[in-house]
Order: structure tokens, then C-alpha cells, then sequence
């Protein structure tokens, strides 16, 4: 690989006025750019979330500590779970598969160019309003104040009278901005993957990620719509004086949990989706054999969809539901490990007798793997209802969700960012700063969630701004939050190596992989257009069929 | 083994996708539907729970001419759809005139229905459950037709001004698709309002 570091100006900016530039990309109906767009602006986000994370875990970090005041402590955790949730997570997914499903299925761009700016700009209005809310959150006279009802918004909370200004407007109007915003990209990436593939490109070719982005946007369409339909609800109460929520003219407050959770869990599951996605593209290529039972693990993912559907009052076992109830939902809730469990044995067995390559992209899918697997664990242990009606809102559900969100699926948007940051932009990321990054990254994140589920255990609730020394929780939150702080140093040494690698990088040329997959067809970063002429697709791997006329896969298929 | 292969051997001779609009209107269409979804299990989950009056079956009339009016406006607007696939622009834009006037009509009577509830009955969103619940679900549904009238309104003026032909008749079908779920939305309100709610 060479490495003559060539300081390539960015592209459209040389010699030309940066306002022109900054008008290309506002204007853009690109999807490469919106996908990046969709990356930069999550990227920021993940930056503030962490922040107000590492605020929270520096008043943990001993008892009686008063770092902030409890009223923040309230807002930072509001404020951090939306943020990740709705401005971190779905938007760097819908980045990645905006800039890699046309490029995958062959095609110039999405079905609706001007629909995909349009979602982009109403998520991006979204987290702004959230945001603009520390400043207009009681009513513009100074006295700023952010959101403080946590990021499901328990009824009666959200009402008038327990929270008056307009800080819960805001948090309102922000996710039911951003969830038309991820409803509009959500039609249309199934528009393109129905409408918009090459010739040859059966739904049985598609590449898994293509499929599994299919899922995922099928899920949006059905779950997302019930949290707009529940924030709709929340305003005409607060705004037209309705009571749907409100529990002194006969409303209810259970029926806001099941509105949010029909909409919280499958969430997970949008969120999840592709990040399995990644693995299945990624692990093949740095185990170069192509991925283990490929029928098997479509057929996975659908029914992920719809079993996870149907497992939300998981999160409502402490509300006291009927006994057929707590039955059937703990009884979902493990059904859906199955076709979990499944794809890790595929993973597991596109590895088995492969040439592993070691590189950043696949250490991050290992640990993935490992970690996914303990998450999905202690998944199974709180899904088993008087297990759960013990630890829930506890520390143990705070490290069960976070070793989800953090040890999945931020380790594998980790591994796809080193995996397709070459494509994205034209150079490889640097692989000293890759592992140190990951080391760093593996050690913090095991050192805060391994031990977080230790206070959970021993009877920590979330959400308490403060505790009692001497309960045992002492030490324990002392390491959570040293480890929170490597995270956050391996966070900035993968910024760097972004930054770094982007200006002195060496090229990386279209293929640095050896992958298979339409995209690497193509110059990094692509041309506007795409493909100068559609391909013509005869297998699951069309890269590999080109590369070897003499052993192509579609004789096999 | 054979010396010389082909990698890409079998080119497929036709190769024909659905339509994008189709595609991305069933989208939206199962999208919409789990919001009203949620909105009619609102509506069953609080009927007869509201503890003040007044109660649907004192104050609630069926609207039968005017569900007949929003139903056969589907039927208008699948013929006019029909004529415009064959060239019959004529007899397009009569039926399509007739599919907004028909929705209209519809919306006209849903306002005289509101306006009946609020200043005959007393009855607002923030009465009791049954206001809060009622308004928005059938405001949800008059929200939908609204919409669908303007666009149906932006055709027809292109229409009048002959810019509509066979050569769009895909992108008004996607149209016509849009307001066959704001009738069929209808069948399942009425249904839930004033057959079950009652």
C-alpha cells in the first residue's frame, strides 16, 4: 500500500468560494451527500450525548458528590437518551444506508431524491429544536430549561401541570419532527430497493445489507408511526386541553407506556437491524469466504420483525398487568433471542475455517460478537417477568440496554466506519490509531458496563442524581465512570484518526479490501453519477463474478 | 470444464421493476394506516369511560348521505383514472370534478357535524373523553381528505389547463391510491364511531 501522503484539497473547493460549497451540500439531493450529511450531523450529536453522559458520570462518581444540581442531573438524562436515540443512532443508520443501498443495487440514486433531502432537513430541525429548547424551554425569558421527564415521557409527567413551560413541547415536537423525517427516508429506501435495482438483481442477489436495510425500513413504517400517533395524542392534551393521558378526567397513563413501548422496542430492533447488516457485509470479506446460509439469515430477520413486534409490555412487567400478559410477553420476549441466536451461528460459521484478517473493521465485528451475545443475555434474564420485577429500574436494566447500544451497536457503526471511510472518502483510515482506538474503546467500555451491572444487583435505581455511601456502590461507580473516561479519550483518538486520515491518509484506491459488493465497483469516493453504466448482476457477489471469469458464483446459484 | 466462461451468462430479457409511486404510496399508506391504528384503538380502548357527558349515543347522528358521497367518490375517481389511461380527457376531468365535489360534500357535512356537537351540545376536545377522542380521530380522517382535496385540486388545474394526459396517468393512479385509503379509513372510523362506539 503506498503511502506517499498527497494533502488532497476536499472535493469542490478548490478555487472556488466556500459559500458556493456550503450551497452544493444544503441544496444536495445527492445521496451520497445526504448520507454523509446524515453521518456528520449524528457524529455531532454522538459528541453531545457523551458529553451530557460524562457529566452524569461525574456526579456518580461519589456519594453525596454534588457536581450538578439534581434539576440537571434530570434534564442531562432526558436529554441523553433522546439524543442517542433519535439524533445519533437512527440518523448514522439511515446515513449508511442512504449512501451504500444505491450503490449496492446498482443505481444512480434513490427512488425520490428531493423526499431524501426533504427527511434529512426534518431531522436535522428535529435535534435543533431540542436543543434551541435550553434556550426557549420557559418561553424565551432566559431561564433556560431543557426537557427533564425522561426519554419515554411517563404520563402524567408530560402533562400541564407537572411540567409547565414549553420544555416538554419541545421535546415533543422534536421527535415527532424527526420521526416524519425517518418515516419519509424510511419509503423511500424500500421504494429503491423494490424499484431502483440493475438488471440481474433478484431479491435473492441482493446483498444482505440491502435486505436487511429492507427490514429495517419495513419495521419504521409500522412502529415509529404509533410514537407520532402517541406524540400527537401528548399535544392535544397539552395544547387543547384533551385528556387522553390525563388521569383525573378518566384518561390513562398505562396506555401512553404501551403507545411508547409498542414504538421503544421494536426500536431496538431498527436500530439493531443494521448494524447486523454491517457484520453480515463485513465479516465475510475479512474472513474471505462468502456469508454461511445466506436463505437462513434473511428469513431470520423477518421474522426478527415480527416477532419483535410483539414484545414491547416487556418493559411494563412492574405496572401489574394480568398474569397472560406477563406470560406472553416474557414468552415473546425469549422467542425473539431464536432468530438472534441464529445469526450469530451464521457469523460464527462464515468465520469457521476462513482466513481471518485482522484488520480494525473486523475487530470491532468481533467484539461485537461477543458482546452482542452477553447483552442478548441479560436480555433473556429481565424478559423472565419476577426476575425483572426485581431489577427493573435499575442499574442492572441501564447496563443491559447501554452493553446493547454501546458494546452492539456503536462497535459495530465503529466497524463500519473503518470498513467503508475509504470509500466515503478516497483514504484509508490509519490502523496504529484503528487499534489503539479499539483497545482503548474495549477496555473503557467493559471497565463501565460489565461493572454497572453490579449496583444494579445490589438494588442502585437509575436515575438518582445522588446515593448514600457505604452501600457497597461506592467503588463500583468510581470505576464506571473511569471507565466512561477512556471511552471518551478512545472516542477522540477515532475523531482524530477521522480527521487525520481524511487530509494525510494514504489513497485507497476502489477496492481496498478485496470485497465483492457493487460499491467497490466504483472510484472512491464515487462519481456523482455512480456507475457510468448500470451493471448487469448475475450473483450475490458481482465484484467476485468480475474478478474471477474463470470460477464466477453465478455457476453455482 | 469448459476453457471459456461467461461471468455474466444469463442476462435477463425483460427486466421490469414496480412503479417507484406505487411502491412508495403503499409505503405511506401502511405508515398511515398504523397511525390511525393507534388513534381507533384510543377511540375503542375509552369508550364509555368518559365521566362527564355528553355520550356518543345522546349526541351522535349516523352521517349516512355523506358517507355515501366520500364511498362513491372512489368510484369516480377509479373511472376518471380509467379514462385518462385510454385518452379521454373529457371525461377524466368531468369525473374528477365530480370525485371533489363528492369529497367536498364530505367534508362540508363533517363540518356541520362539528358544528352541530359544539354549539348544540356543548361538546369540545376538552369536554370529556369522548370530545378529546372523537375530534381526533374523525379531525385526524377530515385532515387526510383536506389533503388529499388539495392535490386533487393542483390535477384538476393542471387538467383545465391541458396539461394532463395519458402519458401521467401512473402518477395519477398513485394519486387515486392515496384517496381509495382515505375512503376505506372512512369504512373503519364509521364503523368504530358510530356503529361500536355507540
Amino acid at each position: 500500500m503506498s503511502s506517499d501522503a498527497m494533502a488532497l484539497p476536499s472535493v469542490g473547493s478548490a478555487g472556488r468560494p466556500w459559500v458556493e460549497t456550503l450551497h452544493e451540500w444544503v441544496t444536495t439531493v445527492d445521496h451520497k451527500r445526504l448520507g454523509i450529511l446524515y453521518i456528520v450531523y449524528a457524529l455531532i450529536f454522538l459528541v453531545v450525548g457523551g458529553i451530557e453522559a460524562t457529566l452524569m458520570r461525574i456526579q456518580l462518581m461519589f456519594p453525596h458528590y454534588s457536581f450538578v444540581s439534581p434539576q440537571v442531573f434530570n434534564r442531562l438524562f432526558t436529554m441523553h437518551g433522546t439524543t442517542m436515540i433519535f439524533f445519533v443512532a437512527m440518523p448514522i443508520l439511515f446515513g449508511f444506508a442512504n449512501y451504500l443501498v444505491p450503490l449496492m443495487i446498482g443505481t444512480r440514486d434513490m427512488a425520490f431524491p428531493r423526499l431524501n433531502a426533504f427527511s434529512f432537513w426534518l431531522t436535522a430541525l428535529g435535534g435543533f429544536l431540542l436543543y434551541f429548547s435550553f434556550v426557549g424551554g420557559s418561553g424565551l425569558y432566559g431561564a433556560g430549561n431543557a426537557p427533564d421527564v425522561g426519554w419515554w415521557a411517563y404520563a402524567p409527567l408530560t402533562s400541564r401541570a407537572f411540567s409547565p413551560g414549553h420544555s416538554s413541547d419541545y421535546w415533543t415536537i422534536a421527535v415527532l419532527v424527526s420521526g416524519f423525517g425517518s418515516i419519509g427516508t424510511a419509503i423511500n429506501i424500500i421504494a429503491t430497493i423494490f424499484s431502483m435495482r440493475c438488471p440481474g438483481m433478484k431479491l435473492s442477489r441482493m446483498p444482505l445489507l440491502v435486505w436487511l436495510n429492507l427490514v429495517m425500513t419495513c419495521m419504521v413504517l409500522i412502529v415509529i408511526t404509533p410514537l407520532s400517533a402517541a406524540q400527537i395524542m401528548l399535544l392535544v392534551d397539552r395544547y387543547l386541553g384533551g385528556h387522553f393521558f390525563d388521569t383525573q378526567a378518566g384518561g390513562s397513563a398505562a396506555i401512553w407506556m404501551h403507545f411508547f413501548w409498542i414504538f421503544g422496542h421494536p426500536e431496538v430492533y431498527i436500530l439493531i437491524i443494521p448494524c447486523f447488516a454491517f457484520m453480515s457485509e463485513i465479516i465475510p470479506v475479512f474472513s474471505r469466504k462468502p456469508i454461511f446460509g445466506y436463505p437462513v439469515m434473511v428469513g431470520a430477520t423477518v421474522c426478527i420483525g415480527f416477532v419483535s413486534m410483539s414484545v414491547w409490555a416487556h418493559h411494563m412487567f412492574t405496572i401489574g398487568m394480568s398474569s397472560y400478559s406477563n406470560a406472553f410477553f416474557t414468552l415473546t420476549s425469549m422467542v425473539v433471542g431464536v432468530p438472534t441466536g441464529i445469526k450469530i451461528f451464521n457469523w460464527l460459521g462464515t468465520m469457521w475455517g476462513g482466513k481471518l484478517i485482522f484488520k480494525t473493521a473486523m475487530l470491532f465485528c468481533i467484539a461485537f460478537l461477543f458482546q452482542f451475545l452477553i447483552s442478548g443475555l441479560t436480555g433473556i434474564m429481565l424478559a423472565v417477568s419476577p426476575f425483572d420485577w426485581q431489577l427493573s429500574g435499575s442499574y442492572f436494566v441501564v447496563a443491559h440496554f447501554h452493553y446493547v447500544i454501546v458494546g452492539g451497536i456503536l462497535f459495530a457503526i465503529f466497524g463500519a466506519f473503518y470498513y467503508w471511510y475509504p470509500k466515503i472518502t478516497g483514504k484509508m483510515l490509519n490502523e496504529s490509531l484503528g487499534k489503539l482506538h479499539f483497545w482503548l474503546f474495549v477496555i473503557g467500555f467493559h471497565l463501565t458496563f460489565d461493572l454497572m451491572h453490579i449496583p444494579g444487583i445490589l438494588g442502585m435505581p437509575r436515575r438518582i442524581y445522588t446515593y448514600e455511601p457505604g452501600r457497597g456502590w461506592d467503588t463500583l461507580n468510581f470505576l464506571v465512570t473511569i471507565g466512561a473516561f477512556i471511552q471518551g479519550i478512545a472516542t477522540l483518538v477515532f475523531v482524530a484518526n477521522l480527521v487525520f486520515s481524511y487530509f494525510r491518509g494514504p489513497k485507497a484506491g476502489n477496492d481496498p479490501w478485496d470485497a465483492w459488493t457493487l460499491e467497490w465497483s466504483v472510484s472512491s469516493p464515487p462519481p456523482d453519477y455512480n456507475f457510468a453504466s448500470i451493471p448487469t448482476v448475475a450473483s450475490r457477489r458481482p465484484l467476485w463474478d468480475r474478478k474471477h471469469p474463470e470460477d464466477p458464483d453465478s455457476r453455482y446459484e | 470444464m469448459s476453457a471459456i466462461t461467461t461471468p455474466i451468462a444469463q442476462t435477463p430479457e425483460v427486466w421490469s421493476l414496480p412503479y417507484r409511486g406505487r411502491v412508495g404510496m403503499a409505503c405511506l399508506i401502511i405508515a398511515e394506516s398504523a397511525i390511525f391504528t393507534i388513534f381507533v384503538v384510543a377511540y375503542l380502548f375509552y369508550t364509555g369511560k368518559s365521566l362527564s357527558g355528553p355520550t356518543p349515543r345522546e349526541v351522535l347522528e349516523t352521517p349516512i348521505f355523506y358517507t355515501i358521497c366520500l364511498l362513491s367518490s372512489s368510484l369516480t375517481i377509479h373511472l376518471a383514472s380509467r379514462f385518462l389511461e385510454r385518452g379521454n380527457r373529457g371525461a377524466f376531468l368531468g369525473l374528477w370534478f365530480l370525485t371533489i365535489v363528492l369529497g367536498g360534500l364530505f367534508l362540508f357535512g363533517t363540518g356541520q357535524e362539528w358544528h352541530q356537537l359544539i354549539y348544540e351540545h356543548g361538546l369540545t376536545i376538552s369536554t370529556n373523553l369522548f370530545g378529546t377522542t372523537y375530534y381526533s380521530l374523525v379531525g385526524l380522517h377530515a385532515t387526510h381528505v383536506t389533503v388529499g382535496l388539495l392535490m386533487l385540486g393542483i390535477v384538476l388545474l393542471f387538467g383545465l389547463a391541458g396539461r394532463v394526459g395519458p402519458e401521467q396517468s401512473a402518477r395519477v393512479g398513485v394519486l387515486s391510491m392515496y384517496w381509495h385509503f382515505v375512503d376505506a379509513v372512512w369504512v373503519v372510523v364509521f364503523t368504530v364511531v358510530y356503529v361500536l362506539g355507540r
